[in-house]
């Protein structure tokens, strides 16, 4: 246990650079989500197929060969990138082509009474998805959404392989000079553990936040009340 | 010149010899985790006091973390105590119990999905627990969940890439090993890129197909 003990700044820091990379992975997945999920389902060929092309493309291979292609193999491109940007691109691409499918089925899922509804009120479909659309889909994508955002958050370890210093690659450091094993991978384990279970329970009361039906809606009231009679 | 050609063509057996390797460690997790996946769901089910609760933390603990930190803990930990084996064997095993935390799930959710009636009438027949198991509750259970652990043979697929940080040599180890041997990353990257997508986008789309062939009747 010495070792974790002697170098827990190093291995506190490494788990705040897995929630920075989480973080802006996260930014950047929700962003591509929409982009390529609305891309989708838009009616012109144009948008479909190149959001098709980069969904498929980026669901069927692995995570780690595009990691490794745009840290290795983008510079022959003559685009050299920083491992820290490389890291967080590929992470937010591929979680993000995950999240997009999520996008397109919540949207596509819609009631059709909705559009039409919007279209009798004389709404574009800009107005439509903005003001209609979205808003009710939302509810339904956060708990994928929330799954996505786990996975990613474990998915940081491998930017430890392009030399992003996160928890793992400290932990990797840490055995590489002490040589206490055991100890060093048994903590991280724990710490990734704490930080999904955080995460999970983040989303869990989004979803009950901004659930759609009255009944999740005041389950997530009576909490609140019980938590401030809790505090008082 | 960016893409050479001829180079690209030399590294393709070598990248095919790295795919047979991802292929087999994929296959063999797949039965590691779709058996032992089965063993947790119906020890949960059982609701055996302490077993079962350690069984589920056990499941919540391995979908809480990283594959990657799970492999590095087989393969750097395990030797202190004596427990040694190759890093394939290692790999397999470690993908394997990853996944069957993943596939409990699946199973738990085909279990609960067999409707209460067929249960009821197991009692009321008297048959004995193996056989309620065996012949009336898993055969339902099953049907249901076989799409889902085609998904999960493909998510797997393509997850044991990460096993080539523990020095297995599958399809991305391979690419890696020849990029750092030639100095060439992108032409071995792309191609392992091309065969993951080759081997994932129809097989995702044949379980797609089976899954709406088997999807409950209601």
């Amino acid at each position: 246990m010495s070792a974790v003990v002697e170098y827990w700044p190093l291995l506190w820091q490494g788990m705040w650079t897995t929630v920075l990379v989480t973080a802006l992975g996260g930014v950047v997945c929700v962003l591509v989500a929409f982009t390529a999920g609305l891309g989708r389902l838009s009616t012109h060929w144009f948008f479909r197929v190149p959001a098709a092309v980069f969904v498929e493309v980026f669901r069927g291979t692995s995570l780690l060969v595009q990691m490794f292609w745009f840290f290795f193999a983008l510079p022959f491109f003559g685009i050299q990138l920083y491992p820290m940007t490389a890291a967080v691109l590929a992470l937010g691409f591929n979680e993000g082509a995950y999240a997009a499918e999520v996008v397109r089925g919540a949207i596509a899922s819609r009631p059709k009474g909705q559009t039409e509804a919007c279209t009798a009120l004389g709404m574009g479909p800009a107005l439509r998805l903005r003001r209609v659309i979205i808003p009710q889909a939302i509810p339904a994508m956060l708990p994928p959404f929330g799954n996505v955002m786990v996975d990613l958050l474990k998915n940081t370890s491998l930017v430890s392989l392009v030399t992003v210093a996160d928890l793992t690659f400290r932990a990797q450091m840490i055995r590489n000079t002490t040589g206490q094993t055991t100890a060093v991978f048994l903590t991280i384990l724990v710490m990734y553990f704490v930080l999904s279970s955080i995460l999970t329970l983040l989303t869990g009361f989004l979803e009950r936040r901004f659930a759609l039906d009255r009944k999740a809606k005041a389950a997530w009231r009576a909490e609140r009340r019980f938590m401030k009679a809790g505090t008082a | 010149m960016i893409w050479d050609n001829a180079f690209a063509v030399s590294i393709i057996p070598q990248l095919l010899q790295g795919l047979v390797v991802t292929v087999e460690i994929t296959l063999l997790g797949t039965l590691i985790a779709a058996l032992l996946g089965l063993a947790l769901a119906i020890l949960r089910r059982l609701a055996i006091p302490v077993v079962s609760q350690v069984v589920t933390f056990a499941v919540v603990f391995i979908r809480g973390t990283p594959l990657l930190v799970q492999a590095y803990c087989a393969f750097f930990v395990l030797p202190d105590y004596g427990i040694s084996a190759d890093a394939f064997t290692t790999g397999a095993i470690v993908i394997g119990i990853n996944y069957s935390a993943y596939m409990a799930e699946v199973y738990r959710s085909g279990i609960q999905g067999v409707h209460i009636g067929q249960w009821e009438a197991c009692t009321a027949l008297g048959l004995p627990a193996t056989r309620v198991w065996g012949r009336i509750i898993l055969p339902q259970a099953l049907r249901t969940v076989v799409p889902m652990l085609g998904n999960y043979l493909i998510q797997m697929f393509k997850d044991s890439a990460v096993l080539s940080a523990i020095t297995v040599v599958e399809l991305l180890g391979t690419a890696q090993a020849i990029g750092s041997s030639n100095f060439r990353y992108l032409e071995p990257l792309t191609i392992a890129a091309i065969l993951f997508l080759i081997i994932s986008y129809p097989s995702s789309r044949l379980v797609n197909r089976l899954e709406r062939r088997y999807a409950p009747q209601h």
